[in-house]
């Protein structure tokens, strides 16, 4: 009934689709708008300052591929920057404890979360509500006024650059400024490269695609569904643990604020980088795409003058729903062939 | 069927162990029992005046039933979207904003602190269940009609509504004039009773009403658990979802009235914030699957009362309101942990083997 | 252990809450046979199989494997696999967003890396094998539901076991691929291996099959060479009594003679929906049974959909009665006096978590009106009468319609139907993967409502059951109405001659 051979699966033509319109928009930017668009270091400009959210979101396509997701992680990461400000400014603590403090918070909400909804079949929803107001009442609990991180080792540590080769440009005095990337993009860039290895290319990464498609087969064709939730709940939180030091040294100080709402961006993101929340099609690839995009997208808001903080959330939205309603177009075409 | 009957008569109890019911009341027992050992005071009601001399109510009963209104009228709302739709609206507390937002637009005109009101209340309140359910639409159509899973859907105006909520009032915070507008969310001369507990009471009579002379329960039920039969047997379930985002507009636009009563305004970037979390609580709380198909609205408006009772008894221990979210959590999990089939199995396994092993003793 | 035998599975017991599934159930299956494993619905043979597989942790007595000393303990389905226990389930289980490749070697292989060109390379070369007409790198939605299912059969049988399970493998695929089916069988069956094979069909087992263990109602009933047990003893054993002669029960059914007999209830011209048949015309009479036969994918199906309004209309003038209507969705066709019973029961049919009572008043309830709900006392009474009057096997009318066996289920539907009083009922495979005292029972039902006047669409695989109850015949190929055979022409040479299209005229 249906021999003709398709030559993208749906999954690919969701990140094809993610990846031309990123770019599309890109360039109507450098085009239309010029100004700060024309220099590479925008670009990477906009990639420091969504490193963590990168990482993060990572973590989260993984829980939503497996048909799952984490609402905790904007509460973790807050958690995070104020622990890992605390031990850095009143417990004299290095980079590295902070770092293990980081990786450990990270740990222990995965742990917790993955056993609840894996082993227990409790709604991953409610699960990780649960743990974003745990973690987002401990955070006032541990401190409540923001820090300002001066330590000197830490600082140093955030302040590492790579020089990118080729990509400067000559300033109007006519001397060449280099672009620059901060050590959490690389750190970024690695972890969706790492990701995008293990989910295309182990049997570990293509369990999470199977038991997203469809849990009660993969149990039958002899996969351990449970452990494979678990894991995912697992990586996702020390993903955030991961992305959540990254987002601190990029900022540099702890708040109660800090992290509000990147849950929701990273599911955002998520989604318009091809992730469906039905389980069982994504790629991190098109995640990584999918922060830049709504990234870029303020960021052209706010350079055509609209710099009313309103702004950024309609459009954001606006395009929030554009990609939703091209999926659920391409999805209900594809299934009609 | 008279062999049935005879059944369920034999084994009420057995019958409210499996009901829904059954973890929301424990949950209520166990707050009050916790409560009447730790300090029996709580339980005091005083009747007093207030500044206007009228008589009031007060005590912590009475303003866990106070606070908990608004909870309650969208948990109503919000178990109707997950049965019909499988999925939750996270954008309640948005479009709280919006319509708020809205009826104030309506109340104050343009002006930013009115001497007068500028249209009678209930112009202004229908304005608002326009704007609730428009909202509720729009929400609906993406899920019905674009196929969108409803949290991401909702995401959209999750992300905008507070925005739009601001543009609706030039971004300014306008002031409502007059007394009779705070009843709403205050007191009503004469009568001690918090009205925002009476709102409630009259929403959940109304969907009572509603539930019981349509097929509301029906079709809701039946298109949330196979919408593929619903269909063949001449339903139409895009049309029965977005009836259920509808209703939850008017909840929120209800809710709206209360919270902007509260105080007289609306401040859009933190009014009911992070509400629809509790919301979603309460339906899950109330043993809904979250995932669709069969519900039962009192439970999760027991559990409205039981998040908002657990809020209070936080209080009492002088819990800061900041660190409040971590003691919810802590209580939530166990709850659920010990309400999930798994762990109830397990408990019935552990226990028959008991009285197994007890009965060779014997 | 038996001698040559390569499982043997002693006392085995399963309970559900309020259900004895299985009661000290012995099984043995020998190298290289082929064993049927018959019984109604709720008979507990796929509680045995899920047992076996690890789906269910048995409550009692132990499975013995050969090389394997002492009893060995299956707890999951990854278990059996490692045992050399692979299983072809009755519904499709894979995973519909991953490629065909992956769907044949995910959860089987050892080490971590995914070797994406020698799996694409070794599922073609075992495709080709197997002359399905698949690609290795395609997803497996966009695939037949047939295809899928050989895929997963390609899947059991590449596995290195040593028994193999067909849990009703054969109800979506058509002759020939049960034909290539069978041809696999043999293979492996000379190849040593031991085959559990569960079907509906008799047919089928008394084609390919070597031993029978019949089950009923959760207990053996005992263990039979094929030779040694014709047809009628099996079915009066999985019965538990002797059968009515089925062929008789045309003769039962009396024409309608009342008023308006011989007019024509519906009529549509060029009807045509966006399932992609060809226009069709067709009619019918008031208390006439008529069928549609064909091939698997002939638009059996999609032509019934048609009618009431279930896909999307895009053609046609249809008259009810004389009466030009338009009828392009379900509620309009419902109103028009037609009922449907769909193809899928568990897909299109049944509201599983919803109670027998609330299934079986759905449709009547929704002709009634949203404002104007039965009354409790008033759907109960339907209930008990149509629980009654279709002897439904349930514990109760708040039981949730999931927890029933098929075959009951099937009667729910059946009943919900018959409760929103229809003219014409269109019945779409209604016997599919029900037990046999149910399939007779359904077709007795279709002859005495003609009987009364209602006219009825009946539409089944298997052509005993149509010429048994039909007295007219629409014939389809490839999507369109190819000839229609009422009389004399009734028979299976004529039917089957037809669909192949050798002599048409």
């Amino acid at each position: 009934m249906n021999k003709k051979k398709r030559t993208l699966s749906d999954a690919n033509l969701l990140l094809l689709i993610t990846i031309v319109v990123f770019v599309v928009m890109y360039a109507c930017a450098v085009i239309f708008l010029g100004g700060g668009f024309r220099k590479a270091q925008m670009f990477f400009n906009i990639l420091d300052a969504n490193a963590g959210l990168v990482i993060t979101a990572c973590g989260m396509s993984l829980v939503m591929i497996t048909q799952g997701i984490d609402i905790s992680i904007g509460g973790v990461v807050r958690l995070i920057c104020m622990s890992c400000a605390v031990n850095l400014e009143l417990q004299n603590g290095t980079p590295f404890t902070a770092f293990l403090i980081a990786m450990g918070i990270g740990l222990a909400f995965g742990v917790v979360q993955g056993f609840l909804v894996a082993y227990l079949e409790i709604q991953p929803f409610i699960v990780s509500l649960a743990g974003m107001y745990f973690a987002k009442g401990l955070t006032t609990i541990i401190h409540t006024n923001p820090i300002s991180v001066t330590n000197e080792a830490f600082k140093a540590l955030s302040k590492i650059e790579f020089i990118l080769p080729g990509l400067g440009y000559y300033n109007k005095k006519g001397t060449y400024i280099n672009t620059t990337i901060e050590l959490g993009s690389v750190l970024a860039i690695i972890v969706v490269i790492l990701m995008f290895l293990m989910l295309r290319y182990t049997k570990f990464g293509r369990n999470f695609y199977a038991v997203g498609g469809n849990k009660q087969s993969a149990l039958m064709l002899g996969i351990n569904v449970k452990r494979t939730k678990f894991m995912s709940h697992l990586i996702c939180s020390l993903l955030a643990g991961f992305g959540g030091f990254v987002y601190f040294m990029h900022i540099g100080s702890a708040a109660t604020s800090n992290a509000n709402g990147m849950e929701m961006n990273a599911i955002a993101s998520s989604i318009i980088g091809g992730t469906l929340l039905t389980g069982g099609v994504g790629n991190v690839i098109g995640t990584f795409f999918g922060v830049l995009s709504l990234n870029t997208i303020q960021n052209i808001v706010s350079s055509i003058g609209l710099d009313d903080a309103w702004w950024t959330g309609i459009t954001i939205a606006a395009m929030l729903c554009l990609f939703l309603i091209i999926q659920s177009v391409v999805m209900s075409r594809t299934k009609k062939k | 069927m008279a062999k049935n009957t005879a059944a369920k008569k034999q084994n009420p109890l057995s019958s409210l162990l499996h009901s829904q019911m059954m973890i929301p009341l424990v949950a209520l027992a166990l707050l009050l029992v916790f409560n009447l050992i730790m300090d029996p005071t709580f339980f005091r009601i005083t009747l007093g005046t207030n500044s206007d001399g009228n008589p009031v109510l007060s005590g912590n009963l009475i303003s866990a039933l106070n606070n908990g209104s608004e909870l309650a009228i969208l948990a109503i709302g919000m178990t109707l979207v997950t049965a019909a739709s499988g999925g939750q609206d996270i954008s309640v507390g948005a479009t709280i904003a919006i319509s708020g937002s809205a009826m104030l637009r309506v109340l104050c005109g343009t002006e930013s602190s009115p001497s007068s009101l500028a249209a009678p209340i209930i112009l202004g309140f229908l304005v608002a269940v326009l704007a609730g359910m428009l909202c509720g639409a729009f929400n609906g159509i993406l899920v019905a009609t674009f196929r969108i899973q409803p949290m991401i859907a909702t995401l959209i105006l999750y992300t905008a509504g507070r925005s739009i909520a601001a543009w609706i009032n030039n971004n300014q915070l306008p002031i409502v004039p007059g007394k009779a507008f705070t009843y709403f969310g205050g007191f009503i001369p004469g009568i001690p009773m918090p009205t925002p507990f009476l709102i409630a009471v009259l929403c959940i009579i109304v969907i009572a009403l509603v539930m019981k002379f349509t097929n509301l329960g029906l079709y809701i039920q039946s298109v949330g658990i196979n919408e593929n039969a619903a269909k063949l047997n001449g339903l139409k379930p895009a049309f029965i979802k977005i009836l259920s985002f509808v209703i939850l507009g008017v909840c929120v636009a209800v809710a709206a009235l209360i919270k902007c009563s509260r105080t007289s305004t609306i401040n859009y970037s933190v009014v009911a914030q992070n509400i629809e979390m509790d919301a979603i609580l309460a339906v899950a709380l109330g043993g809904n699957n979250l995932g669709g198909g069969k519900f039962n609205i009192w439970a999760s408006v027991v559990a409205a009362y039981v998040i908002q009772l657990l809020t209070t008894t936080l209080y009492k221990f002088k819990v800061s309101s900041d660190a409040l979210p971590a003691y919810k959590a802590v209580v939530v999990i166990l709850l659920i942990v010990f309400s999930s089939p798994v762990v109830k199995e397990k408990l019935s396994q552990i226990s028959k083997r008991r009285k197994a092993a007890a009965k060779e003793v014997g | 252990m038996k001698e040559n035998a390569v499982l043997e599975m002693k006392n085995i017991t399963k309970s559900f809450p309020g259900v004895l599934a299985l009661q000290n159930v012995d099984f043995t299956l020998c190298e290289g046979e082929i064993h049927a494993l018959m019984g109604e619905n709720g008979a507990g043979k796929s509680t045995l199989i899920k047992v076996l597989t690890g789906v269910y942790n048995k409550d009692g007595g132990d499975v013995y494997l050969k090389g394997k000393d002492g009893a060995v303990s299956i707890r999951s389905p990854q278990d059996a696999q490692d045992l050399g226990i692979s299983t072809v389930y009755q519904e499709i289980t894979l995973c519909p967003n991953l490629t065909v490749a992956e769907n044949m070697y995910i959860g089987r292989e050892k080490g971590w890396r995914q070797n994406w060109k020698k799996m694409n390379a070794d599922t073609n070369r075992i495709l080709e094998s197997l002359g399905i007409p698949a690609k290795a790198t395609q997803q497996l939605s966009s695939c037949s539901i047939a295809i899928q299912q050989m895929v997963a059969i390609a899947r059991a049988v590449d596995m290195d076991c040593k028994v193999l399970i067909l849990d009703e493998p054969t109800s979506s695929l058509d002759e020939q691929e049960v034909e290539k089916l069978f041809g696999l069988m043999r293979d492996l069956k000379a190849k040593g291996v031991g085959i559990i094979f569960v079907t509906h069909f008799l047919d089928q087992v008394y084609e390919v099959c070597d031993k029978i263990t019949v089950l009923r109602d959760g207990k053996l009933v005992g263990e039979y060479v094929i030779e040694d047990l014709p047809r009628v003893e099996l079915v009066s054993k999985m019965l538990g009594k002797d059968l009515d002669d089925m062929a008789e029960i045309k003769g039962e059914g009396q024409e309608y003679t009342g008023e308006g007999a011989g007019t024509v209830f519906y009529e549509a011209e060029g009807l045509q929906s966006n399932a992609g048949i060809q226009p069709f015309d067709f009619y019918i009479k008031k208390g006439e049974v008529n069928g549609f036969t064909g091939l698997l994918g002939s638009g059996r199906s999609e032509c019934v959909r048609a009618i009431f309004g279930a896909d999307h209309v895009t053609n046609g003038k249809v008259k009810i009665k004389g009466k030009d209507v338009k009828i392009t969705n379900p509620l309009e066709a419902m109103k028009n006096g037609i009922a449907y019973l769909p193809e899928d029961r568990k897909g299109d049919g049944i509201i599983g978590d919803l109670s027998v009572r609330e299934n079986l008043i759905l449709a009547a309830q929704v002709l009634r009106g949203f404002c104007r709900p039965f009354s409790r006392a008033e759907a109960e009474k339907a209930a008990d009468e149509y629980i009654r009057l279709l002897e439904i096997k349930t514990a109760s009318q708040d039981t949730p319609i999931k927890s029933l066996s098929g075959g009951n289920q099937q009667k729910v539907i059946v009943a919900r139907w018959l409760f929103a009083h229809p003219e014409y009922l269109i019945l779409d495979e209604p016997t599919r993967g029900i037990d046999i005292g149910t399939k007779t029972e359904i077709q007795k039902l279709v002859l005495k409502l003609a009987s009364e006047g209602m006219s009825i669409t009946f539409i089944s695989s298997e052509t005993d059951e149509m010429l048994r109850t039909c007295s007219r015949l629409v014939v389809m190929r490839d999507r369109k109405m190819v000839g229609e055979l009422t009389g004399d022409d009734l028979n299976q040479n004529k039917i089957m001659s037809t669909i192949a299209g050798g002599d048409e005229a």
